[in-house]
């Protein structure tokens, strides 16, 4: 009797031990689930878009190959550049191959980093083109949409909160500015402070003079050259983010745990840490979805200030007809915005356990 | 539905914004009631000229001439020497001309070209002047010599003999009357890099690109809600497949996909309607997504398995019992795809990718022949400003009738 009534706390101890372990368990195996569906999920998009890419411009009408390479060699001179490309094309698309077989070939090449030969750039290969630019294009649009997004959403934060000035004026002309398109920002931009003020430079990504070395001189001249396109995607990308997280903060400024909180009489402070922690949750996931339309927006103004990523990259490749060059360059863009997707799903999958809970049932 | 009206339009946001999409709307259908000229005609020859009334020159020579009292040169003399020139005088003089810094200080630009008409002398000593440097000061000089005298100017007509004859002499006090001269246009923006009256041609192509908004956001809204409608009612194995295919055009970005669709059917093809029906194609997911959610929240209602019991169809219980919930959303999405539209057009044809320019103007290919016309670099900005305040002014205007419906329909987010 005695001894059963020592044992019980050491027994209640022990099954709460045992309890909380099923439940680390549990959680293991909910993370190890959502992530693995999540990676599945993205590996099947992965390579429907690879296939996409490879399929559309070959269901081009006509015969895409000898319309393509006459297209591509009709600005050629050199005989045996123009050869070249033909026999490019004939070794790329294998014509007489089944599509299966051309793909097959294609991939195989791909996954070696080998896009094949530029066209517009004949003789620099496509991957060493998307290796110069890709660098330009990340360091420019990540920072970039990053603070624009933080900054959107302390604004829409504070102007829920705060109401006043912020909701009546500084909101509204975010907003405003949000409408413009970034490539018109950034044309404002470069008018009012690289011609008008001279305070930035107003095209490139350096001094038109310079090498790309690890000097002083350089990293000033490209920090200089930053600016411009940089602010310019910040200022656009501040609005949309700000409306988002204005009413996400103002249903959960409603909601009753907050009330309920108010009649508890805990500090207003700690109430508001806790209504922006849950209106951010709506807001990692809007980043993620709109990601492809910034980015599409964003590799457009690059085309403004010449800035050597992707975007101008893009648009050289359009004008000299390069397809092994563009087809290069959306493929990369897929895969730099599929892989943040997945990077914000799987940061979310930590912050809110709700979503892993969701896959558990 | 009369009371939902009367809301909306008590919302100072939709207001706004209804009025400015259609103002701009209404500017667009008025305008080329008054200017009647082909948007796409190339008026002026070289590119690029300032916006302005343009008269004939030989309208204003043979025009009725007035005699006014009004100093002419000097009133604005200093405006028609450049920056530059006038700090090369201010060298000139400072260095070789005797005149003190002070004097040059106090001088404006009228006073400036007095020193200079004093002092300039060609065959003075200019030490450690490059020769042509020293050539260029000769030019300049001639130049302010001529804005400065104000001689007769003679206007001559050749004869049969093939000889000039005097026919007039304009002296500095003669004025001709504007609206004496039958030849002029008004340029009220310039012309772009092609000469043609940016005004005009800003006007066709905004009506274009409303045209593609509205194409594409049909185009969209119809796939979007049809998919979401079915794949929500439905469910099952249809509605995997939907959400699967909705789930995949969502991460893949539909810009990427917009630009191998455009690519790949080729120039010839790239029309108008193809390209607004391209961006309708590749931007129906939200919408498909957002409806397909509602609709699974409302499928077991109440109502709709009452009319599940009264043996009604399918199609009868979507179109009577599910769409009217859903519709609110659905036009507010409307909206937005074609505020989204017109963007994905500008952004398109700024890659080289919009529809063919000869044909029609579109916001986005003046943005495009803008910027690789250096527009933005050389100080043109009636080429390009223009354009983008349109498309800012669209793209606000949908968005602040978007939030105000929002705000109708949402209690929750009203002030």
């Amino acid at each position: 009797m005695v001894g059963e009534l020592l044992l019980r706390p050491f027994l209640r101890f022990l099954s709460f031990v045992v309890s909380l372990r099923e439940m680390r368990w549990n959680c293991l195996k909910g993370y190890k689930k959502y992530y693995g569906q999540k990676i599945l999920w993205y590996l099947i998009t992965f390579v429907i878009a690879v296939v996409l890419n490879f399929a559309l411009p070959r269901l081009m009408p006509g015969d895409p190959v000898s319309a393509i390479a006459g297209q591509a060699a009709s600005g050629m001179t050199d005989a045996q550049a123009i050869k070249k490309v033909y026999d490019e094309y004939v070794e790329k698309f294998g014509v007489n191959d089944p599509m299966i077989v051309q793909f097959g070939k294609w991939a195989k090449a791909a996954v070696q980093g080998d896009f094949g030969v530029s066209f517009s750039q004949y003789p620099r290969t496509v991957s060493d083109i998307i290796a110069s630019s890709f660098g330009w294009t990340l360091a420019l649009q990540l920072p970039a949409i990053i603070l624009g997004w933080l900054l959107g959403n302390i604004l829409g934060a504070v102007a829920a909160y705060m109401k006043g000035v912020f909701d009546k004026a500084i909101l509204p002309a975010f907003l405003f500015i949000s409408n413009v398109p970034a490539f018109g920002m950034g044309v404002i931009l470069l008018t009012v402070f690289g011609i008008q003020l001279g305070w930035a430079p107003t095209s490139g990504a350096y001094g038109f003079d310079l090498i790309p070395n690890a000097s002083w001189t350089f990293v000033k001249s490209v920090i200089a050259h930053y600016q411009l396109p940089f602010w310019s995607i910040v200022l656009v990308t501040i609005g949309g983010q700000a409306i988002g997280m204005r009413s996400m903060s103002i249903y959960e400024l409603n909601a009753d745990y907050v009330k309920y909180s108010r009649f508890l009489g805990i500090k207003d402070t700690k109430i508001v840490g806790y209504v922006f922690r849950n209106a951010m949750l709506p807001q990692i996931t809007g980043l993620a979805m709109s990601l492809g339309t910034m980015m599409g927006g964003a590799l457009v103004s690059e085309i403004i200030f010449s800035y050597p990523g992707l975007g101008t990259t893009m648009m050289s490749a359009i004008k000299g007809n390069d397809y092994p060059l563009l087809s290069a360059c959306t493929l990369v863009i897929t895969i730099m915005v599929l892989l943040a997707n997945l990077f914000v799903e799987i940061i979310y999958g930590i912050i809110d356990p709700r979503v892993k809970a969701a896959q558990q049932d | 539905m009369k009371n939902t009206l009367r809301n909306i339009f008590h919302s100072p946001k939709f207001v706004i914004g209804f009025i400015i999409f259609f103002g701009l709307l209404a500017f667009t259908l008025i305008y080329p009631f008054f200017v009647a000229a082909d948007p796409l005609d190339m008026v002026g020859q070289g590119n690029f000229f300032k916006p302005g009334t343009y008269v004939s020159v030989q309208d204003t020579v043979d025009a009725k001439y007035y005699t006014l009292n009004i100093q002419a040169k000097s009133s604005n003399l200093g405006d028609h020497i450049e920056e530059k020139d006038k700090q090369d005088m201010r060298d000139w003089l400072l260095n070789y001309g005797e005149v003190s810094q002070e004097e040059l200080d106090a001088a404006d630009d009228n006073a400036l070209v007095v020193l200079w008409l004093e002092h300039y002398d060609e065959k003075a000593k200019q030490k450690g002047l490059l020769a042509s440097k020293k050539k260029a000061y000769v030019r300049l000089n001639k130049e302010i010599v001529k804005l400065a005298s104000d001689a007769d100017l003679i206007i001559a007509v050749e004869n049969e003999d093939g000889e000039l004859e005097e026919s007039k002499s304009v002296d500095s006090k003669q004025y001709v009357n504007t609206k004496d001269i039958a030849n002029q246009r008004k340029l009220v923006l310039g012309t772009d890099n092609f000469g043609r009256d940016v005004l005009t041609e800003l006007v066709q192509a905004t009506k274009v690109s409303l045209k593609i908004g509205l194409i594409a956001g049909t185009v969209a809204t119809l796939i979007g809600l049809m998919l979401g409608l079915l794949s929500g009612y439905i469910g099952g194995l249809f509605d995997n497949i939907i959400i699967f295919i909705t789930n995949l055009f969502t991460v893949i970005p539909s810009f990427v996909l917009l630009i191998l669709i455009t690519y790949s059917v080729g120039q010839n093809a790239r029309g108008v309607t193809l390209i607004a029906a391209v961006i309708g194609l590749t931007s129906w997911t939200w919408t498909c997504r957002s409806v397909r959610s509602q609709v699974i929240s409302l499928r077991n209602r109440d109502h709709v398995n009452l009319s599940k019991l009264s043996g009604h169809s399918m199609i009868r219980i979507v179109l009577t019992d599910i769409l009217p919930y859903v519709a609110s959303y659905v036009v507010m999405a409307f909206i937005l795809q074609i505020s989204s539209g017109i963007l994905a057009e500008a952004q398109l044809s700024m890659l080289g990718l919009g529809p063919s320019t000869t044909s029609t103007a579109t916001l986005g290919q003046m943005m495009n022949w803008a910027t690789m016309y250096s527009a933005h670099l050389n100080g043109s900005w009636w080429a390009y400003f223009p354009v983008v305040l349109v498309i800012t002014l669209i793209a606000f205007s949908l968005n602040l009738m978007n939030t105000g419906l929002d705000q109708v329909f949402n209690p929750q987010l009203r002030d």
